[in-house]
């Protein structure tokens, strides 16, 4: 286990541990503590190792993650698994605004709630949120899936290309081009996998609404659909 | 960008150290706001029929015994003073009314910067750890604070400019964000009598909620009818005698955070100026919402 205390060591340091292909091994444990709202913890991993961050953090948390398995045991701040890449992001507590945006790949877990703007422009990254989310989210999300056990705030998906959004609870509004859409096997089937890897299992999969974009704000073209 | 803070006393646990961990919490917000910094405290209220006054000189060493003498004779009674730095704080056996025209008329160098019966402001141009030292703000106790770290993008940097501003009695505001329509509404509010010293757009969200309290309106009613009238981007902290706000505009661009346990609420741009307060770990913590109105009361 690589222990570090952010009151004893900055944060430059921690990162460049994490940097290092000789510590940051795959499958090696790292472990941070008095992380006290701290910017930037834990960008840029670039290796499968396992990372527990005790305590809250501030912005862009996780931000480029590759590969790595981080869990926050607190809240984050602005910006957490922003750009993420691969692997695994959980976040114990609540999210500040823009979680997971502009991430190509990996998955987000956020056990509390979201606020505004999550998944913003999201290029593949697959979101899970058991709480709420706040207004505006997913905007512009270009591919990858969003998942909401609770309410989403106003203007969901406003702009959306091919994302999938998923909302159990009620949503405030829906954004320019995004609609409801029918929850066919296959989505059910998406989304139960998808709970499953966010270790949700007493939620069914029939109380959620699918949401998509409508294809009449971009040039949508059927002839590409593999791409997305 | 810049930082605000605010901390508000639920039990008197932190009431004796209330200008340290406001202290603490301000050098978190460095880096948001290095162009001045500023501090309103709420403490030591006033006899009936007395009013407390702040008054900043921008000259260092002012003689404010005259000014002490002065007010005295004003008022006709017996004036109690305390210097901080470059500024004062008296305390005059009278209403507050024509205060302002006086200090214009007869100290034309000085600047009223709050006035009621608890409320005191410091501010400064310069990082947060020179204007807690220029002020000693640490050794501070009271009921209720606000500060504020400042990088400014609208109007020029100079103490006045500064925040928290106050408006009317007892009240203050400390704002991130900027307001589009503030020319307009200074006119506008100017010509109801209220006063305004800067030509800054933070000042007029003060003088905005200052004319609706005069009004009737209570705090709460005065930020609902600001989300109406101010057009722009903005954290709220408001202050008043016996109250404390938070609010953030309905796209809620700029950061706010909120944690309260059974002694304190604490409210910040970013989270770890809320850490450094005692059971900030265990504190009910969350993200205000677009458009709601959060306040507190003694």
């Amino acid at each position: 286990m690589n222990e570090f205390d952010l009151d004893q060591s900055k944060i430059r340091d921690f990162n460049a541990a994490l940097h290092n292909p000789s510590k940051a091994t795959d499958q090696s444990t790292w472990k941070v503590t008095n992380t006290k709202g701290r910017h930037a913890i834990a960008v840029g991993i670039n290796s499968a190792l396992n990372l527990q961050i005790d305590g809250h953090v501030g912005y862009y948390c996780a931000g480029m993650n590759q590969k790595a398995n981080v869990t926050i045991n607190g809240h984050c701040g602005a910006g957490v698994a922003e750009n993420m890449m691969s692997g695994t992001v959980t976040v114990k507590g609540n999210a500040s605004q823009y979680a997971g945006a502009t991430a190509h790949g990996g998955l987000l877990i956020i056990e509390g709630d979201a606020s505004s703007r999550c998944g913003i422009s999201m290029k593949g990254i697959d979101i899970v949120v058991k709480g709420n989310i706040g207004h505006m989210s997913a905007f512009m999300a270009q591919t990858g899936r969003l998942v909401v056990c609770g309410d989403a705030g106003d203007a969901l998906g406003d702009s959306l290309y091919e994302a999938r959004l998923y909302v159990r609870g009620k949503v405030a509004s829906l954004g320019a081009d995004c609609i409801e859409k029918p929850m066919k096997e296959e989505h059910k089937t998406e989304l139960k996998e998808l709970l499953e890897r966010a270790n949700i299992t007493d939620i069914n999969v029939e109380e959620f609404h699918r949401y998509g974009s409508a294809r009449t704000l971009y040039n949508f073209n059927i002839d590409n659909v593999g791409s997305y | 960008m810049c930082g605000i803070v605010g901390l508000f006393s639920k039990s008197n646990k932190i009431e004796s150290q209330l200008g340290h961990y406001l202290s603490e919490m301000l050098l978190e917000m460095t880096e948001r706001g290095p162009d001045s910094a500023g501090i309103a405290v709420y403490r030591n209220p006033t006899d009936n029929g007395h009013t407390k006054l702040t008054v900043l000189c921008p000259k260092d060493d002012y003689n404010w015994k005259k000014v002490s003498t002065d007010l005295s004779h004003h008022y006709d009674g017996e004036v109690a003073f305390e210097v901080r730095g470059n500024q004062a704080t008296f305390i005059v056996p009278g209403s507050e009314e024509g205060i302002s025209n006086w200090f214009n008329q007869t100290h034309p160098e000085l600047m009223l910067i709050s006035s009621g019966s608890t409320i005191e402001i410091y501010k400064a141009t310069g990082l947060p750890t020179r204007v807690i030292e220029k002020f000693n703000i640490r050794e501070l106790t009271g009921t209720h604070a606000l500060g504020h770290t400042r990088m400014a993008t609208e109007s020029a940097v100079t103490t006045h400019h500064s925040h928290p501003f106050s408006t009317g009695e007892d009240i203050c505001l400390v704002h991130n964000g900027s307001l589009s329509n503030h020319n307009r509404l200074r006119r506008i509010l100017s010509k109801k009598g209220i006063v305004f010293h800067t030509d800054n757009d933070s000042e007029v969200a003060a003088g905005y909620i200052a004319s609706r309290l005069l009004q009737g309106d209570d705090l709460d009613q005065a930020l609902e009818a600001a989300l109406h009238d101010l057009d722009g981007f903005y954290t709220f902290a408001v202050g008043t005698k016996d109250g404390f706000a938070v609010m953030r505009d309905p796209i809620a661009c700029k950061p706010a955070i909120i944690a309260e346990t059974e002694d304190w609420v604490a409210m910040s741009s970013e989270y770890r100026a809320i850490s450094v307060l005692p059971g900030a770990k265990d504190a009910t913590t969350w993200e205000p919402e677009p458009s709601k109105i959060y306040s507190w009361k003694h």
